[in-house]
């Protein structure tokens, strides 16, 4: 079978800081790292891929240093990487990023064979969204199954997967038709120690580079900035509360003072409390 | 290029140039719609969130505000209908069939995107689950216009957009979005962000039906089964009254414990900050903050936990936070209403004790006296 997986090179959020007194976001030495909601995605495609056979083309968007993190992808044993990368690709927001995947997955379908199923994590830890995956799904005209805990029953003959998927209040197992958009949800397994063979070949492996001409982009105008219906028209800070807590005196009896603070505080909670406790 | 961070500040003053100029065919779209949301039969308390969002823009903008109910025919959608009405609506579209008895994203993408085709609205809102991100990511792309994710604040701006302001980049900075020429202009919020508006018993106003046009052998997808959640099917964290939440500075999987016996004694949730997820500590639906849950309780007391921006979002609708940090400098003594400045572990067995005492009298005499000075670890009986 032949699997596309969609990975987005990201910020390490967790090094991300504001500068306090512009407001701008300090990007030295902010280190990168293939979204981790994408991890889970690859790790599935991978497991599918040992069981079925058949290869794996992982695909970003971005600015050519996300090179980085297609060899990443290789390492784990992806066979395929696709770069999609074009000044015309900046500032795209979810829209025009599915616009500019699908047509790239829609080039890959064509140079190295159909996609059985496409992936992608569940969201990005720097957008957030959640919107791309199904966003492809539509442009493609393919069925989609979000937010999937468990791959289940995958038939390439009769071209069908079944998916045990999260809703709000449980777990929706379905039958649908391939191809099929999977995006999974996280904490479903856990990416693999790549294989040394295919350490070695990642750091070597061509990477696949294409401009918006080379992956068949029609029009230039659904991409990027211009591409995108939502405009960012201001970014600023959360305002900060004007009053800071009111700190309990230290005491004898701190747990009898702070009750006492919080009912002075909202003499009504006292009420409430109580009733809930009582339903104990 | 080294660097793959936009940076925000660049961003958004190429792009606050950008201006309004609507497509004629785009004017005559009208009204703010939220969909409103069953799964099962139960409506999401997030819709009614939404709808209470919904009048106020509606009401800015002078229009009528509308409840997009979709599902199988039978009591649970004409009761959501009418209740929509008690939440503000002014009328209700309804597309009822029984191939949407379960969620399934061609039938119900069909069903919102003919409506919007059909009725033009200016605004859709959708709640921010799993059911409506899925659907609403389908529609937004279907129709080709803007979709603002997350949204922690709705507002009209002066020349009639709205304008949908969200957390970016891991909620250390906001964002304000708009979707200036394409409509309708599409948003989701998350359950809990929003303050659930008064149900008031009004007339049901106009219900409009609009038919589906498909049927069963047309949907690909079949649903084989659903399994249930044990707990209750709309969280019971998101919506607890009182939140009682352990952070890393409890210090151990043992001392977590604490937490749930305080939450125990005020008939309270628990909760916790991501590490305690990340460290296996705590299951991840138990977490609070930007990646996880929303709270917005009455009372809410951290325990342990330093107030990241990200955990900080997750809770700022609580009436009363009350913080308990060894550090005095600690984050979240900046947004806490009431701090402790003390050693959790020793605070929280008092606390429980204390509470029991005070808001259950008759049992008092059973509460043994609690020596705060006392052994923190240890357990009290069963
Ligand atoms: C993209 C992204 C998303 C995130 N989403 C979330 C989210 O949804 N929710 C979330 O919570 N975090 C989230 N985080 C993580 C967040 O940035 C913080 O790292 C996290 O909230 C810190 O958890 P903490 O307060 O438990 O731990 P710490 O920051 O380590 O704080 C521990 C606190 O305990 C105090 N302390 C130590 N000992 C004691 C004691 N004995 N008694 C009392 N206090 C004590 C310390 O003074 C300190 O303030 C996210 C991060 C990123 C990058």
């Amino acid at each position: 079978m032949h699997n596309v997986v969609c990975i987005k090179q990201v910020p390490d959020s967790a090094q991300i800081r504001v500068h306090p007194v512009t407001n701008t976001i300090m990007r030295q030495g902010v280190p990168t790292i293939i979204n981790p909601y994408d991890l889970f995605a690859l790790e599935a495609a991978l497991e599918l891929r040992d069981k079925f056979g058949g290869e794996i083309t992982v695909v970003t968007m971005g600015p050519p240093s996300a090179e980085d993190s297609l060899r990443k992808a290789l390492t784990f044993g992806a066979e395929r990487a696709v770069l999609l990368t074009d000044r015309c690709f900046a500032g795209a927001d979810t829209l025009a990023t599915t616009y500019a995947l699908a047509t790239a997955i829609r080039k890959i379908g064509k140079d190295y064979g159909q996609p059985d199923l496409i992936f992608t994590g569940k969201q990005t830890i720097d957008g957030d969204t959640a919107q791309v995956g199904p966003g492809i799904a539509k442009r493609l005209q393919v069925m989609q199954l979000t937010y999937v805990v468990k791959i289940g029953a995958l038939d390439l003959t009769a071209r069908t997967i079944e998916a045990e998927r999260r809703s709000e209040g449980g777990v929706q197992v379905l039958r649908t038709r391939l191809p099929c958009l999977i995006t999974m949800l996280e904490a479903t397994n856990q990416i693999r120690r790549g294989a040394m063979a295919d350490a070695l070949r990642a750091a070597r492996a061509p990477i696949v580079k294409w401009s918006a001409q080379d992956a068949g982009v029609e029009d230039i105008s659904k991409c990027g900035l211009k591409g995108s219906p939502t405009v960012v028209k201001r970014v600023f800070a959360p305002s900060a509360r004007a009053d800071k807590a009111t700190l309990v005196e230290p005491s004898e009896e701190p747990a009898q003072a702070l009750i006492d603070t919080i009912f002075k505080h909202q003499p009504k909670l006292e009420a409430d409390l109580a009733a809930l406790a009582g339903n104990v | 290029m080294t660097n793959v961070i936009k940076a925000p500040a660049s961003s958004a003053a190429g792009r606050a140039a950008a201006k309004k100029e609507l497509p004629e065919h785009f004017r005559a779209y009208k009204h703010v719609w939220v969909f409103v949301e069953q799964e099962r039969g139960e409506v999401h308390p997030v819709s009614w969130e939404l709808m209470g969002a919904g009048r106020r823009l509606a009401d800015k903008l002078k229009v009528d505000l509308a409840a997009v109910v979709i599902g199988p025919e039978g009591e649970a959608a004409r009761n959501a209908a009418l209740q929509s009405f008690s939440y503000g609506a002014n009328l209700v579209y309804l597309v009822a069939d029984q191939v949407l008895a379960d969620y399934r994203n061609e039938a119900y993408t069909k069903a919102l995107t003919d409506l919007v085709n059909s009725y033009k609205p200016e605004i859709l809102l959708l709640g921010a689950t799993t059911l409506g991100r899925d659907l609403a990511g389908s529609v937004a792309t279907t129709l080709l216009t803007g979709l603002t994710a997350d949204c922690t604040e709705l507002d009209v701006d002066s020349d009639g957009s709205l304008a949908a302001t969200r957390p970016t980049f891991g909620g250390s900075l906001l964002c304000t979005i708009y979707t200036l020429n394409y409509r309708p202009q599409m948003a989701t919020v998350r359950p809990r962000v929003m303050p659930m508006p008064e149900c008031i018993a009004r007339d049901p106003g106009r219900i409009i039906l609009h038919s589906l046009d498909l049927i069963e052998a047309d949907i690909v997808s079949k649903v084989l089964s659903f399994v249930p959640d044990r707990d209750s099917s709309i969280s019971s964290l998101a919506y607890a009254d009182v939140v009682v939440a352990g952070g890393l500075g409890l210090g151990s999987v043992e001392n977590f414990e604490l937490v749930r016996q305080l939450a125990a004694v005020l008939g309270a949730e628990h909760g916790c900050s991501r590490p305690l997820v990340q460290k296996g500590w705590v299951t991840s639906d138990r977490q609070i903050g930007q990646t996880g849950k929303t709270i917005r309780p009455k009372l809410y007391i951290a325990a342990g936990i330093s107030g990241a921006i990200q955990h900080r979002v997750g809770v700022e609708g609580a009436d009363l936070i009350i913080a308990i940090n060894t550090d005095k400098n600690a984050p979240i003594f900046d947004f806490a209403h009431i701090g402790v400045v003390t050693d959790a572990v020793r605070l929280l067995p008092a606390l429980a004790a204390a509470f029991q005492a005070r808001l259950s009298p008759r049992l008092r005499d059973r509460v043994v006296s609690h020596d705060f000075r006392g052994a923190p670890q240890r357990r009290r009986g069963p």
